[in-house]
Parts: structure tokens; C-alpha cells; sequence
């Protein structure tokens, strides 16, 4: 049942036509699929309404590893390196 | 009474109507976490008086954080629930707006910031969504006061439509039916506030932005307290104050305990309003004379950023970085409150998600962050020996956050967590409550400040006649001469720093110091101990076993700084 369990951290590897949201290139629209994060994560991300089958689309990046901001429903928002790797998106 | 809450997302103009509301005065800003202690107030409603609270900005009723929790727990206290609803994200805000209709409470929502649909493109059918939901739908600007009047009429008409309370998938399948009827999305092109937004937030852009955006910060800060300094407070001390305060020293006889108390030292015969330091020469002109007009200066440029919408830019911009002292992005945000006052600033942590964090924050602010006041006594009396040793002053302190930042990120237990924060869209500050704001916290200023000036220098001076500094300058002298290089004479202003850290600064003006003296006691009173007021502050938020940690730090770091400076100037 626990056997497949993404630790936190874990590096997700494209298959399917599906990336993250940090390989997500600048201007490019997806949906989101799945969170790999632990339950508070989700939380987060879900008060933002980024939950799976959401439309989003990234408008920047920073250099070296810095925060991710993406449009979700007309408003923006900047999420971490790390926590953007665990949002999987398949690109439009 | 009638208990009715504000309710809605961060960033949707509740406080903004909550002023509408209740004609009280309540912070309003533009990034999330100001509002953790939430608002009251009072509001006429059909004859009666009705209490209002603003409650904290949250996404949901399951709480995410701190400010979240607060929401929740005040829900519990309220009759009648104003929803704030941001009409350009009726998908998101709507989730909070169907657990609200889950839990029974009457409920009446305000369609805010109305005047926004049309440009950005989104049309709402009105009639469909209230009938959807089941209760009032108001459509208000809450900047301009339009739609407030309806809103108030329709308060009573609040109602708790029977919705079954859902799971999480249940929730945005029913939003995502209702945005289906009630929304519609035309194309429309990007506005100029839309690409300033993509590109303050891009890297090399947003990097030449903020230099420029803080350059300015910094250049209005000067320009407004110098001025005030020089054409309003210097002429008025000087011309009016001056010789009352003369014609008061020769009634008193020019010297005695009460004269030098009162009136302090006559330098050459003459009122010298930074060295006499009596209670009615540098008590007033600390206060009133050099530190206001930077207080002024300094909380109306961050009224103004705040307002605006660029600090959780800035926060964005600076997430690689702070990263590396252990912190987010947005801990930048109390890092610039402490440039007006650490006592906010610490009180700022909060928006923090971690022990580790607020730890390390409060840390590093109450030890490399100095306060406007210290800043403009910085000004005054090292900008006075030539603006390269300001300079010297803040590149220290800035080094010192930096390492130090990087020291307490490898050696405090604990984790991090992540940025993830909303960005709202660039707005027009309203200068209404940008001036409310700026209003409030001068005057928190003036209230907080004036009387511990006051009783800071009653004290030294009763100290200095029963010659108990004397005392401590001969018992700490080896620190003091041998490791900073400081007359022994320095270490009453380092012990007075403990009250106020401008007036301490003022006490090394009569010390007669090299330039490079003065360099290394502003940078080891800026770093020693937190003021009075910061230290009880950090007491409340850390507990004993943290800010003895915390002063541990500071006096190790402070003693190391002030020595390296000593060596090398």
C-alpha cells in the first residue's frame, strides 16, 4: 500500500510527456497532474488553488535555483525551487 | 451586540473596507501578514451598534499558518460573516466562500475591487452567482467607498443556505460548475502594470529594478529628513528653543545638580542641543530634532512600497540569497521593518513558518539591522566626519548580517520551509491610508520613544552624580580600551544603548573621538544589546533559553566586529 512513496526531495523523472514545474519553460502553459509533497504542502498549494487538472502558466524563474512565479486563475505566485520540482505538469 | 467578521483571502481590500465600515483607523497593506492581530471596531447597523472585526486574510478554513488559525478561531465568535471576494479570482476565493456557506453562518458577500473586471476582462453574472450561493452578492470598491452604502442595507439579509459540508474534490467540482455559469473570460491585452510585474520579478530585470527602486528609497529617505532637519527642526530649536532655554539656565544660575539635570552642561557658555544632555535640550532634540524626520522620511517610503505591491517582489528576488542565511524571501519583508524600528520587525517574524526561522530573523535584525533612530543619529554625528564613514558603518553591518546569517543557517537545528506566497498586482497606493498608516506609526513613535528619552536621560544623568559610571568604565576598561580601542568613558554609552540606542549614540558626542573611534562605538552599540523595548519583544516571541542564545551571539559578534574594526581602520 505505502510501498511507492516519493520521499520529499526526490527528483521527478520526465516519463509521459510529464515535467516539472521547474523544467517548465518561461511562458509556457500546463495542467497540473500531481503534487509529490507531503500533506502540508498540498495544503499550501491547495489554498492557492493549485491543485491537479489546474491550468497554470509560468511567467518567470529565478537564476540559480531561486523561486518560480506562475499565473493561476489571474493571480500570481512565487513558489520555492524545491517545492516547484515536486509539482508535476504536463505542458500544453 | 452583533458581532459581524470581514472575512476573505489576503490581498482583497478587507482592511480597506473594514475602514470603509467603521470610520476606525486600521492598518491596511498590501502583502499578507499585517493583520495577524486582527482589528476591531464598531459600525452603525439599523439603530444599533454593531461590532466589526477584521479578521486575519485566509485562504481557508483549514489552516495553513498562524494568521490562518486566528481567522478561524474568531469564526467561531461572529453572527454574520462579510465574505471579501477578489472578483478577478472568483475560482480561488470562492473555496473559502463555500466553506463558510458549509459551517451555517449567515453570510453576505462584497464582489471587491469591481472596478478591476472590466480592464482585466472578467464578466460576472451576478444574478446567477447569488442564486447559486444562495446569499447577497454585493459588488463593492472598497478603495472609493462605492458599493460600501448597499453593502451596510443588505448586512441583515445575510443567510445561511443549506450547503452540505464536502471534501476537498467536492468543493472545487462544485466551483468549477458554478464558474461555468457565472464567469466568462474575455482576451484582452497586457497593461503596462502587468509587464512592470513580469519584470520585476525576472532575475536580471527585477535585479536593476531593485537596486533603483532601493536607491531611490534611500535617496527620497535623505532628501525629506534632511529637509525636514534643515528648514523646518534646526531653525525651531535653534531660534525659538534655544534662547528660551538660555534665559532658563541663568534663572537657574548656569549650575547646580537641578541646572545640569534639567538643562545639562553649558558648552562654551552656549546651549548645545547633542551635548548639554539635559532633559530639556538633547531630551527634546534627540527625539523631535534628529530622529522624527527620519521616522517620517523612512515609514512614508515604506508606506509607499508596501502599498504598492513590491515587497513580495522583493521577497521573490531575494529567496536565493536569504536561502543561504537559513530564511525565505520573505523574511526580507521584518528585515526592512527593522530599518524603522526592530520592535515591528520582530513582531513581523511571525508571518515566518518556523521556530528555526523566526529564530535566526529576529537574531539577525536585533543585531545587524540598525533602527532608524540609531540611522539618523548615524547620520548626524558620523555623516558629520564625512560620508565614507557612513559608509564603513552600514558595509559592516551589512557584512555582519551576511555572515552571520550564513553561521546561524549551519549551526541552528530545525528546517526551512519554502517560499510560496501570492503576488498581488501592482497598484496606485491609495495616499489616504498610505498617510493613516505613516500617521499611526509616527505617532507609535513619539508615544513609545519619548518618555523612555526622557527617562533614559534622568537616569544617566542621576548616575553620572552618584558616579556609578565611573565605576563600570574602571571595572570593563581592559575590554573596552584594549579590544575596541574606545576611551574608557565609551562604555556608559554602551550600557545606555540597553534604553535608546540614539540617545547613546548621542553620549559619545562630548567623548572627543578620532573619526575611526566613533566608526567602531556606532557599529558596537548598533550591534551590543537590543534596546529595552526590542529585548522584551523578542522575550515574548523567543523565550528565555532563545534570547539568551540571542545575546550570547550579539556579544560575541558585536565584541568580534567592533575588535576587527579596531585593527584594520
Amino acid at each position: 500500500m505505502h510501498g511507492f512513496r516519493h520521499r520529499p526531495g526526490s527528483r521527478f523523472k520526465p516519463e509521459d510527456n510529464k515535467i516539472t514545474l521547474a523544467q517548465l519553460k518561461n511562458g509556457q502553459s500546463g495542467t497540473v497532474v500531481e503534487i509529490q509533497g507531503g500533506r502540508r504542502m498540498v495544503d499550501r498549494l491547495n489554498a492557492l488553488s493549485i491543485i491537479p487538472g489546474k491550468k497554470i502558466t509560468k511567467t518567470s524563474a529565478m537564476l540559480m535555483r531561486g523561486p518560480v512565479t506562475i499565473e493561476v486563475d489571474r493571480a500570481e505566485v512565487a513558489i520555492g525551487f524545491g517545492m516547484a520540482s515536486r509539482v508535476v505538469v504536463k505542458p500544453d | 451586540m452583533t458581532k459581524i467578521l470581514l472575512m476573505g483571502n489576503p490581498n482583497v481590500g478587507k482592511s480597506a473596507l473594514f475602514s470603509r465600515l467603521t470610520g476606525v483607523k486600521a492598518i491596511v497593506s498590501n502583502y499578507p501578514g499585517t493583520t495577524i492581530n486582527f482589528t476591531k471596531g464598531y459600525m452603525k447597523l439599523g439603530g444599533e451598534t454593531a461590532e466589526v472585526i477584521d479578521a486575519p486574510g485566509t485562504y481557508t478554513l483549514e489552516p495553513t499558518s498562524e494568521a490562518e488559525e486566528i481567522a478561524l478561531r474568531l469564526l467561531d465568535s461572529g453572527d454574520i460573516v462579510i465574505n471579501v471576494v477578489n472578483a478577478i479570482n472568483l475560482e480561488r476565493n470562492l473555496y473559502l466562500t463555500l466553506q463558510l456557506l458549509e459551517r451555517g453562518i449567515p453570510v453576505v458577500v462584497a464582489l471587491n475591487l469591481w472596478d478591476d473586471t472590466k480592464h482585466r476582462g472578467v464578466d460576472i453574472n451576478l444574478d446567477k452567482l447569488r442564486e447559486l450561493l444562495g446569499v447577497p452578492v454585493i459588488t463593492t470598491v472598497a478603495v472609493t467607498g462605492e458599493g460600501v452604502k448597499e453593502l451596510v442595507e443588505n448586512i441583515h439579509r445575510a443567510t445561511s443556505p443549506h450547503h452540505p459540508p464536502g471534501t476537498r474534490d467536492q468543493r472545487w467540482a462544485n466551483i468549477g460548475s458554478i464558474i461555468e455559469q457565472v464567469q466568462h473570460i474575455r482576451h484582452r491585452h497586457h497593461t503596462w502594470r502587468e509587464r512592470l510585474a513580469d519584470a520585476s520579478v525576472n532575475s536580471v530585470s527585477g535585479g536593476i529594478i531593485a537596486l533603483a527602486i532601493l536607491a531611490a528609497s534611500f535617496f527620497v529617505i535623505r532628501f525629506i529628513g534632511e529637509g525636514l532637519i534643515n528648514y523646518v527642526l534646526d531653525p525651531l530649536f535653534n531660534t525659538l528653543w534655544a534662547p528660551v532655554i538660555l534665559k532658563l539656565s541663568q534663572l537657574m544660575g548656569g549650575s547646580g545638580i537641578l541646572h545640569d539635570i534639567i538643562i545639562g552642561k553649558l558648552i562654551g557658555g552656549e546651549i548645545d542641543f547633542v551635548q548639554s544632555f539635559g532633559l530639556l535640550t538633547s531630551g527634546l532634540f534627540v527625539p523631535f530634532g534628529m530622529v522624527l524626520p527620519y521616522i517620517i522620511s523612512f515609514y512614508f517610503v515604506l508606506g509607499i512600497l508596501e502599498d504598492t505591491g513590491y515587497l513580495p517582489r522583493l521577497a521573490v528576488l531575494m529567496d536565493t540569497i536569504m536561502h543561504r542565511l537559513g530564511l525565505h524571501g520573505y523574511a526580507i519583508i521584518p528585515n526592512l521593518l527593522g530599518l524603522g524600528c526592530n520592535v515591528p520587525a520582530i513582531l513581523a517574524t511571525r508571518i515566518l513558518e518556523s521556530k528555526r526561522e523566526r529564530f535566526i530573523a529576529a537574531t539577525l535584525i536585533s543585531i545587524a539591522v540598525p533602527c532608524a533612530a540609531l540611522q539618523a543619529m548615524i547620520f548626524g554625528l558620523v555623516g558629520a566626519r564625512g560620508v565614507g564613514y557612513v559608509a564603513i558603518v552600514y558595509g559592516t553591518l551589512f557584512v555582519v548580517w551576511i555572515i552571520l546569517g550564513f553561521i546561524l543557517n549551519r549551526t541552528v537545528k530545525g528546517f526551512s520551509p519554502e517560499l510560496l506566497i501570492e503576488i498581488p498586482p501592482y497598484r496606485l497606493p491609495p495616499w489616504r491610508t498610505v498617510l493613516q498608516k505613516l500617521w499611526f506609526r509616527t505617532y507609535g513613535f513619539l508615544a513609545e520613544a519619548i518618555p523612555i528619552i526622557l527617562g533614559a536621560i534622568l537616569v544617566i544623568n542621576v548616575l553620572y552624580i552618584l558616579g556609578v559610571f565611573d565605576a563600570i568604565a574602571n571595572f570593563t576598561a581592559p575590554v573596552v580600551t584594549g579590544l575596541l580601542g574606545l576611551p574608557k568613558e565609551a562604555v556608559t554609552a554602551l550600557v545606555i544603548g540597553f534604553l535608546r540606542k540614539d540617545v547613546a549614540l548621542g553620549m559619545l558626542a562630548p567623548l572627543a573621538l578620532t573619526s575611526e573611534q566613533l566608526v567602531v562605538g556606532s557599529v558596537v552599540l548598533a550591534m551590543l544589546f537590543p534596546c529595552i523595548a526590542t529585548f522584551v519583544v523578542m522575550f515574548r516571541e523567543l523565550g528565555w533559553l532563545n534570547i539568551l542564545k540571542a545575546v550570547g551571539v550579539m556579544i560575541v559578534a558585536a565584541l568580534v566586529t567592533g575588535g576587527i574594526l579596531n585593527l584594520i581602520l
